[in-house]
């Protein structure tokens, strides 16, 4: 008999997170044969929307329709998760916010192992699963193994495994709102509180583009948030450009800054001092442009350009926004 | 309010650079200096200002070797009251799990309202704080980058979420909240506050005073080795005319998820 | 003899004796000062012990020099001169106003002394000096009253305005002139008009006027003049000297006492407290400074003292650039805090910690230790041992800021506020191609130590610095070598940050470091770790600055310079801030720099003593301030470009940082560079 794993999907007004159809590539990676289980809970419109979505990407959909769900409390969704899934089960779930709030509680409930914020499935014999993570902000990785015999609860950060962008499935819906029964938690979710209109949280972002002293003038943080904008990113700096006054303090990186965790990285015109490079953790994918080849920042980046930013910037942008 | 803040003993990367010995079984620990993780001395100055503002008070634990009682009589410093240190061999393999189940010991020891961890740990996985919670079936909040005490029975918290946005919840006490960096700004402490707490009795605990069997804490999940992943000598100088870099960067950008 | 008028100790106002008026008005107005007097005595009683009663010799020249020499005044040239000639004047009619009081009960009173020609000529030189007066406290009245220059200014969040007082003053001073003249003017018209020997009055003087004025007037009026005069100068006398010590004129009585007691040893920094050793610190209960009491007797006695004059916060940087940080509220605020808690009348209030109620923790930690107020304060008073203090109360309580709590601590583990390897400490000397540093140590032994210190060691930028000194001491044939990992960072700004204890292990660890060496002598390029070495360390070899060093090989012809080709440069040198004002050496690096052959120098306007800090070294890199309008290098490059200047020379790894991000950020970038004296001396140099 085919493993079953289940992968909790997270979705919004209707609209899956990225994370979902990385859940499924990750599933495959520890079993091919597995039969994937796609966990939809939320209510109304929205879960059958999201519910509709996954069956595109999941052959089998769990949907769980409660009113207390119209936002996910991960309180209440732990405890249906509970009386919802068979014993043994592998679960899934993206290693963020949510997933952090949600994981390590689930694990004790059911009575596995827990591994938070894989990247990589290293491999599984038999029942040993060896999963690699990242410590001391990604300065060194490990191979951690546990038996998957009884079970598991695996966080995923996202954005590392590939994206199933197929849509191949036409996968079965099935109510399960029953089997997750009635739960009471002691945890209220009250509200949202948005971020500052207009005050960019650089920490927050996937991508960033980042300036430095490089870019000359004033004028030229324009090309930078072009790029960006194209990009889907948002511009942060080094030291320099505050000192300038150019950008505010608030999207300064470093250790005078902010420490940011974005997926990539574009330094344009940084040197690449430690103060600044010290700011960016998470193991980021980097791109350094700089006119000097010598510039430290080529040793953290993973990839350079050696052209002036002031003219390579709008051609990229040009090529970005062609691709779209 | 009586709170009991769970902390550890970390290299922290920005003083330290971690490199991985010759077999990859360790990191390379000669060199190292250890501090208290930089979450949990921000969950140990929440807890400070919280009995400051309504009375209580405040116990450090650790669970680590011998060095670990340098963090406590650090928090110590801070302001906390008290300090609690779990040292036993059995915790040097020791996973999440049997972490959190040496504090459940020390929480049903206790008397607490309230049991504060950092949201993670530089050489950990986020993940003691919410199993300690269900371990003790109170309530959990993770994250957590502001409190407010309602009354002797409810506190409001946020949650730091995506896009830099905050959730707001109504939690009951007792529980268990995993503390965001930047909830407040924790105090300096120096050397000097460090030795007026030197000589203060902190109370050590094995494993046979929690009541834990070896077997309870055998890990569950373990680590094989360390490694540094294939890297090249510094970054890929994309080469050709500016065109055709702009071209291949934005393939790779596309790849890694660069492009939204 | 007979009489012109009626003397005022005989005239009778009402029946009553005017002589007994006379004694009972100094006796009032003396009663009253010596009460006043007696309770601004109890801060200072209150406060903390401070030895200043040593070196006579050399405080009494400060007395002469600061004091009657009133040397730093003309800094500020209009001021000057009028404060100069107010204070002159007054010295000289000190004794007339002494022998005024007197003359009231006894009519032939002669100030001892001023009997016979002293007399006369003492009395044409008090006409003269009452004019001056006057007419400088109308100069000053217009010039306050109506220009009002930008360092008088109030801004709203320090409170009201203060020209009122400043009138109000000086509306006192030239009301005493008016009387004295006043009173000696109509006695000589009235001597005059009954063709008796009168009294010489100078031409041109107020009394000289008031005599021709009052030429023809009825005797009776004059008598009322005469006998009125009198009475307003001794009320108007006394009042003023009772007024003195609610306000900032209570310098007049002060500053003589300030400038000897003023700071002797430059660039030093307070102990914790005065009679408490350092192994004694531990049972303190609190370091640094929380109350109002807790500062040194000398502290309140500069807060008295304070001129309100506006210098301090003119040529302060951090004010400069829009710092929350204005030395001269600093005082300002401190003394009314004083005068508030222990009024004059009414009971002594309880204390209030200062942090938080008259001070911010970021005005306190805006300051550079530049020593900028310090040189121009006209009556000497100090800034940076109240800031040190104050940092250290702070401290002690942990309000330190997040951005330098991450350096503090990496000191702490690492003893470099990078939170670097210590084994990295010597990695510079890789960057040498042929010249081998030695490690310096109990086996490996030296004649000159290097000492390097962290900003020099770890900064990439500043690595450049160290690899210069080491080309030129090896051109100079020198056994020299540097402590590699077992330097730790001097401390000189830990010190200065308040975090006395963690400087105090640093400082115990280089002391065995620089001892274990066997070094003769000490060489370092930074200026704080040379202020740091020099003043607060104690049992080590001599400290010399590498310009120092430079300048005597080349004076033993050990060095040799290319010429400068470029026509093009012109060079300035920027007085950093701990090698200039801190340590005097101003001429040193000046001279170097005149030694290359071509080099063409200017100076900035603001240069040696007023030099006009780069933004700070070691954790002052780190501290980030709530406001700031502009960088302090941004405005020195600025500076430099005034003065025509296309290459900035520094002696300094911090001016180094601070100048060329000075350059990146202003529209200077390749318009001026930065460099480090020691980076052009080795690019310069004749190697043989």
């Amino acid at each position: 008999m085919s493993r079953e794993i289940f992968a909790y999907i997270e979705h919004h007004e209707g609209v899956l997170d990225d994370s979902a159809l990385e859940l499924i590539n990750a599933a495959k990676k520890i079993d091919e044969s597995a039969n994937v289980v796609a966990l939809v809970l939320g209510t109304g419109d929205n879960l059958n929307k999201a519910c509709e979505e996954a069956a595109k990407t999941y052959a089998s959909v769990w949907k769980v329709d409660k009113s207390d769900l119209s936002y996910p409390n991960a309180e209440i969704i732990r405890a249906m998760l509970v009386n919802l899934l068979p014993k043994g089960s592998i679960c899934l779930i993206p290693h963020d916010t949510f997933g952090i709030d949600l994981g390590p509680g689930l694990s004790v409930k059911l009575d596995t192992p827990y591994v938070p914020d894989i990247i990589a499935i290293d491999k599984v014999e038999g029942d040993k699963l060896v999963a690699v993570r990242q410590e001391f902000s990604g300065q060194a990785h490990t191979h951690v193994e546990c038996d998957i015999s009884s079970g598991a609860v695996l966080t995923i950060r996202p954005g590392t495994f590939a994206a199933d962008e197929s849509k191949s499935a036409s996968g079965e819906v099935v109510d399960k709102s029953g089997d997750a029964g009635d739960v009471e938690v002691k945890r209220k979710f009250l509200e949202v509180v948005e971020a500052e209109a207009g005050d960019v949280d650089i920490t927050q972002a996937d991508i960033l583009v980042s300036v430095g002293r490089g870019i000359g003038e004033e004028e030229n943080i324009e090309l930078a948030e072009e790029l960006a904008e194209a990009l889907g990113g948002v511009v942060s700096c080094s030291r320099p450009v505050v000192d300038a006054k150019w950008l505010d303090h608030s999207r300064q990186v470093g250790t005078s800054g902010k420490t940011v965790k974005p997926k990539v990285y574009i330094a344009v015109g940084i040197s690449g001092a430690f103060q600044h490079v010290a700011g960016i953790k998470g193991n980021p994918f980097i791109v350094a442009i700089n006119t000097n080849p010598k510039a430290p920042i080529f040793q953290v980046a993973d990839v350079g350009v050696v052209e002036d930013c002031i003219e390579f910037l709008p051609v990229l942008t040009e090529k970005v926004q062609e691709m779209k | 309010m009586e709170i009991l803040v769970c902390v550890k003993r970390v290299p922290d990367p920005a003083e330290n650079e971690i490199e991985i010995n010759s077999d990859g079984t360790d990191i390379e620990r000669d060199d190292l200096v250890y501090s208290v993780n930089e979450w949990d001395n921000y969950a140990v100055e929440e807890a400070i200002q919280i009995r400051d503002k309504v009375g209580g008070s405040v116990t450090v634990v650790t669970v680590g070797d011998e060095e670990a009682d340098e963090v406590l009589r650090r928090e110590m410093a801070m302001g906390a009251d008290k300090g609690l240190h779990i040292n036993d061999e059995v915790f040097e393999e020791a996973d999440g799990l049997a972490i959190a189940k040496a504090l459940k010991a020390v929480v049903e020891k206790g008397n607490y309202d309230l049991i504060l961890t950092g949201a993670q740990a530089d050489d950990g996985a986020a993940q003691v704080g919410g199993m300690l919670a269900a371990l003790l079936d109170l309530p959990y909040a993770s994250l957590v980058n502001s409190i407010e005490v309602v009354d002797d029975k409810t506190l409001k918290v946020g949650r730091e979420i995506e896009g830099g946005n905050q959730e707001m919840n109504e939690i009951s006490l007792p529980c268990v909240l995993s503390i965001q960096t930047g909830i407040n700004e924790p105090r300096y402490v120096g050397i000097r506050g460090i030795r007026k707490v030197a000589g203060v009795e902190i109370p050590e605990m094995e494993l046979s005073d929690l009541g834990l069997s070896e077997d309870e804490v055998a890990p569950k999940v373990k680590r094989l080795d360390y490694f540094v992943p294939e890297m090249g000598e510094g970054a890929e100088i994309l080469e050709g005319d500016t065109e055709e870099i702009a071209e291949k960067l934005v393939e790779l950008l596309k790849a890694k998820g660069g492009i939204k | 003899m007979e009489m012109a008028l009626v003397p005022v100790a005989k005239v009778s106002l009402l029946g009553i004796p005017a002589s007994l008026l006379a004694i009972l008005i100094p006796l009032i107005g003396i009663g009253f000062f010596s009460y006043i007097m007696a309770r601004r005595l109890i801060p200072l009683a209150k406060a903390k012990p401070d030895p200043r009663f040593d070196r006579p010799k050399q405080r009494f020249k400060n007395l002469i020099k600061f004091w009657l020499g009133q040397y730093k005044q003309p800094r500020y040239l209009v001021a000057g001169v009028i404060h100069m000639v107010i204070f002159f004047g007054f010295l000289i009619l000190s004794i007339r106003s002494i022998s005024m009081v007197f003359i009231g009960f006894d009519p032939g009173f002669v100030f001892p002394g001023l009997g016979g020609f002293l007399g006369h000529i003492y009395d044409f030189f008090k006409d003269y000096a009452a004019t001056f007066v006057l007419i400088a406290c109308i100069v000053a009245g217009i010039r306050r009253g109506v220009f009002t220059p930008e360092r008088y200014k109030v801004p709203p969040k320090y409170g009201k305005d203060h020209t009122f007082e400043a009138l109000f003053v000086l509306g006192l001073i030239g009301g005493l002139m008016i009387f004295e003249s006043l009173y000696s003017g109509s006695m000589v018209a009235a001597q005059r008009q009954m063709g008796l020997e009168a009294e010489f009055l100078p031409p041109l003087t107020i009394s000289w006027f008031f005599a021709k004025i009052l030429s023809g007037a009825p005797r009776g009026l004059l008598q009322f003049l005469n006998t009125s005069a009198y009475f307003c100068h001794d009320m108007v006398f006394f009042f003023f000297l009772c007024f003195l010590p609610f306000g900032k004129h209570f310098h007049v009585i002060t500053s003589i006492f300030n400038v000897y007691f003023s700071k002797l040893d430059r660039g030093t920094v307070k102990p914790v407290r005065y009679g408490v050793s350092d192994e004694e610190l531990d049972d303190l209960d609190y370091f640094g400074v929380k109350y109002i009491e807790d500062f040194t007797w000398k502290n309140i006695l500069d807060f008295y003292t304070c001129v309100d004059c506006g210098r301090c916060a003119d040529v302060c940087p951090a004010n400069a650039v829009g710092r929350p940080l204005i030395p001269r509220f600093l005082t300002l605020k401190a003394r009314e805090h004083i005068f508030d808690r222990f009024p004059v009348f009414g009971e002594i209030k309880p204390k209030v910690p200062l942090i938080g109620n008259i001070y911010e923790e970021d005005e306190i930690w805006s300051c550079t230790t530049c020593g900028a107020c310090e040189e121009e304060c006209p009556v000497l008073n100090e800034y940076i041992n109240k800031i040190v203090d104050l940092r250290r109360g702070m401290v002690d309580e942990g309000l330190v800021p997040q951005t330098l709590q991450k350096p503090l601590n990496a000191l702490t583990k690492r003893g470099n506020p990078y939170g670097k390897m210590e084994k990295k400490r010597a990695e510079w000397t890789k960057g040498l191609e042929d010249i081998e540093v030695k490690i310096v140590g109990k086996k490996a032994q030296t004649e000159t130590l290097y000492f390097v210190d962290s900003a020099t060691s770890y900064d990439e930028r500043a690595n450049e610095i160290a690899r210069s000194v080491v080309k030129i001491m090896h051109a100079c044939g020198e056994d020299f070598g540097i402590l590699g990992k077992s330097e730790k960072d001097s401390g000189h700004e830990v010190r200065r940050f308040g975090e006395e204890m963690l400087f105090l292990t640093l400082k115990e660890q280089n002391i065995d470091a620089i001892l274990n060496s066997g070094a003769k002598r000490i060489v370092t390029a930074d200026p704080h770790a040379y202020n740091g070495l020099k003043k607060d360390y104690e049992g080590i070899p001599p400290v010399e600055h590498i310009s120092e060093y430079i300048l005597r090989k080349i004076n033993e012809g050990k060095l040799r310079f290319k010429p400068i080709e470029d026509p093009a440069l012109v060079f300035t040198y920027h007085d950093p801030c701990y090698l200039g004002r801190h340590n005097l050496v101003y001429d040193a690096p000046r001279q170097v720099l005149d030694a290359i052959p071509g080099l063409n120098r200017v100076e900035m306007e603001r240069h040696k003593d007023r030099s006009f800090c780069c933004g700070g070294g070691g954790l002052m890199l780190f501290y980030e301030p709530p406001e700031e309008e502009q960088r302090m290098g941004q405005v020195r490059v600025k500076m430099a470009n005034e003065a025509g200047a296309n290459v900035i020379v520094v002696c300094c790894p911090f001016c180094l940082t601070h100048l060329e991000d000075g350059v990146k950020t202003t529209r200077f970038e390749g318009k001026i560079q930065v460099m480090d004296l020691t980076e052009l001396i080795s690019k310069q140099l004749i190697i043989e």
